[in-house]
């Protein structure tokens, strides 16, 4: 389907983020909140890669961090071949156009003083010499573009539909002509009615404009329908990178297995398949596990898993999956630096 | 004539609104259908307007000169003809004194509300938006002039700089900040992490636009709301400051002032002290409904938005 040589749009190299937790009268710094913990993928341009997992497992903080509204604590992220991570104010400031967020609750990301118009008129009063008219022309093309009524232009936030919103959010995204969005579960305040109509309209403006997501959602059945790749997370890590309908059909990562067992069948005749039920919470990012982060409710797990934490490696063609039960079993990995790099040519 | 209220009012209610400046109009014109379905708001603003009127009109509303003397006439009761509320003990008409009493008390009003409440709003956002070093340095220098009652404060201050009314609206103003402050803070704590003010940051907005552009603006309601509620104590302050010689100066008619010179004759002639002191009562009464009605009606929670 693509060019399997092609450069990636976006390629993340062993993403860390930790927040400090300071305790005791002194706020001495005694330990960190691990919500990303060395993360790696790359996107190539065009693709959609869905990056799913359950609540707290870090999916939006690692959107965050890529966008730098988080100073990453460790890693590179780069974007068209700069660092982000790295990058001074002004020339992440000149940079910011290329990468735009869809955030997850349109009635918070829009500013409740302002018209519609002003809300997606605001990035171009920021990066463009256009005038107002200009600005306006602009502002009309863009309405049009995700299907909002013209006449709605001078109305505030509050007197639009959740779904309505979203579209606001989406045209302000597109303002500045980005190739990368990431969509920050876009569709997970919105009625089921809605959503399809919102995927459907972030599907249309990637063929239109070339667009390259990385969606982040908790919807299985919504990923499966949007991505490409998909990236299944837990406690801060990737667990499995897989092509989609090769994850879909045969997760290989006994979480990634338990996470997509959940997801309905459409078709009640065919063969359900086996619900596996996890037991045990989440362990604390503060305080994860030695070993595999998911060595703790893991239904397969064996002593190895308990003292060696399992690196991201390639299994099949394409499919990267953190779990010793794919990894010889030898004393060292000796994996634990080629992960982020061999998977440039990683595609279906 | 009611044709044309009408049609403003359609023009007001457009779903569609053709320009931002009508959106802003709806909007303003939809706080005011709210604010009067308060009927304490309303009395609130009555007099708050009839405040503003007086001061306007005081040389024509006024039945004499406010300082001239006319010992003739001294401590004559209230409802004697041609001086309705009474005179002083220089025979000067009290209800030409409170009348021209309220120009001095809507200047010091005014003046307090435009310095006091920017400072504070200024250190407020800037130190909820940077937080850390920022945030503790401007927060310890604002809880020192927090320590101290108002009061005390501004006496302190006045007697460094000396008695006067510019004086005293500078003491006052330097001693009220400090709440604003603390207001703008809080909500700027809230404002600076929800995801619209992450929009702005993916946009490139640097941190004074963030600030005067979207962070200040939304601190802006509970700041109002809080002036007008402050306005009560601002007059009481003054007046104090007035009562104990400190503030304006005699012949100046200031009502906090002319309690104090009324003071001697307080219990036989009680209208002397109590006709200004009814005038600082009912005019810090209807600032205080009005900020409780502008409460309900900015207030951008339970205003629904």
């Amino acid at each position: 389907m693509r060019d399997t040589m092609t450069e990636p749009l976006v390629r993340v190299d062993d993403l860390k983020m930790h927040f400090p937790i300071y305790t005791g009268v002194f706020r001495r710094h005694t330990g960190d909140v691990k919500a990303v913990d060395g993360v790696s993928f790359s996107i190539q341009p065009g693709e959609t890669l869905g990056l799913v997992g359950e609540s707290g497992c870090g999916k939006s903080t690692v959107g965050r961090a890529l966008l730098r509204l988080y100073e990453p604590t460790a890693g590179r992220v780069v974007i068209e071949g700069e660092d982000i991570a790295t990058l001074d104010p002004e020339a992440l400031r000149r940079k910011r156009p290329t990468m735009q967020m869809v955030f997850q609750d349109p009635q918070a990301s829009l500013n409740p003083r302002m018209t519609l118009s002003a809300i997606i008129a605001e990035p171009m009063v920021e990066h463009t010499s256009l005038t107002a008219e200009e600005r306006q022309a602009r502002v009309f093309e863009l309405m049009d573009a995700v299907g909002l009524n013209r006449r709605f232009a001078n109305r505030y936030p509050h007197e639009f539909s959740g779904g309505q919103r979203q579209r606001i959010g989406i045209a302000r995204a597109l303002a500045l002509n980005p190739k990368f969005i990431i969509c920050d579960e876009p569709i997970a305040a919105l009625d089921v009615s809605i959503q399809a109509q919102v995927v459907n309209l972030l599907e249309d403006l990637q063929d239109k404009l070339g667009l390259t997501y990385l969606f982040i959602s908790h919807d299985l059945s919504m990923v499966r329908h949007i991505a490409d790749r998909v990236a299944v997370m837990y406690l801060g890590r990737i667990a499995e990178l897989s092509p989609r309908d090769a994850l879909y059909a045969q997760p290989l990562h006994p979480y990634a297995e338990a996470l997509l067992s959940a997801v309905n069948e459409p078709d009640p005749n065919r063969a359900r398949r086996e619900r596996i039920i996890l037991k045990g919470d989440v362990p604390s990012p503060a305080n994860p596990p030695k070993g595999c982060s998911f060595c703790t409710r893991c239904p397969k797990v064996f002593a190895r898993c308990r003292v060696e934490r399992p690196e991201l490696a390639e299994v099949q063609p394409g499919r990267f999956v953190a779990c010793h039960l794919y990894t010889p079993d030898a004393g060292q990995t000796g994996a634990s630096g080629v992960p982020e790099h061999n998977q440039q040519g990683a595609s279906s | 004539m009611s044709t044309g209220m009408s049609q403003i009012t359609t023009w007001l209610r457009d779903p569609n609104p053709t320009s931002r400046r009508q959106a802003r109009l709806g909007q303003a014109f939809m706080a005011w259908l709210r604010m009067r379905r308060n009927p304490l708001a309303m009395v609130g603003l009555a007099i708050v307007a009839v405040l503003l009127v007086m001061a306007a009109f005081a040389p024509w509303l006024a039945p004499h000169d406010p300082i001239t003397q006319d010992l003739s006439n001294r401590l004559l009761p209230p409802l004697t003809p041609g001086h309705l509320l009474g005179t002083d003990d220089f025979g000067r008409d009290i209800l030409s004194r409170i009348l021209y009493g309220s120009r001095i008390t809507l200047f010091i009003i005014g003046l307090v509300a435009v310095t006091a409440p920017v400072f504070g709003l200024l250190v407020g956002t800037v130190a909820g938006y940077f937080g850390g070093w920022t945030d503790e340095i401007l927060m310890r220098i604002t809880d020192i002039f927090l320590a101290f009652p108002k009061l005390i404060l501004a006496l302190a201050l006045v007697a460094v700089l000396g008695p006067g009314m510019e004086n005293a609206i500078l003491a006052i103003a330097l001693t009220s900040w400090p709440p604003y402050a603390r207001v703008a803070r809080a909500e700027t704590l809230t404002v600076r992490t929800s995801d619209y003010i992450a929009a702005v940051r993916l946009q490139g907005a640097g941190p004074a636009r963030i600030i005067l552009g979207h962070v200040m603006p939304m601190c802006l309601p509970s700041v109002i709301i809080r002036v007008t509620l402050d306005m009560a104590g601002v007059i009481l302050i003054a007046a104090g400051l007035g009562f104990l010689g400190l503030g304006v100066q005699p012949p100046l008619p200031e009502w906090g002032a002319m309690i104090s010179a009324g003071r001697k004759y307080l219990f036989e002639q009680w209208w002397v002290a109590t006709m200004p002191g009814l005038a600082i009562f009912i005019v810090s009464l209807g600032f205080n409904l009005l900020g409780d009605g502008l409460r309900d009606v900015l207030d951008p929670r339970s205003a629904g938005r």
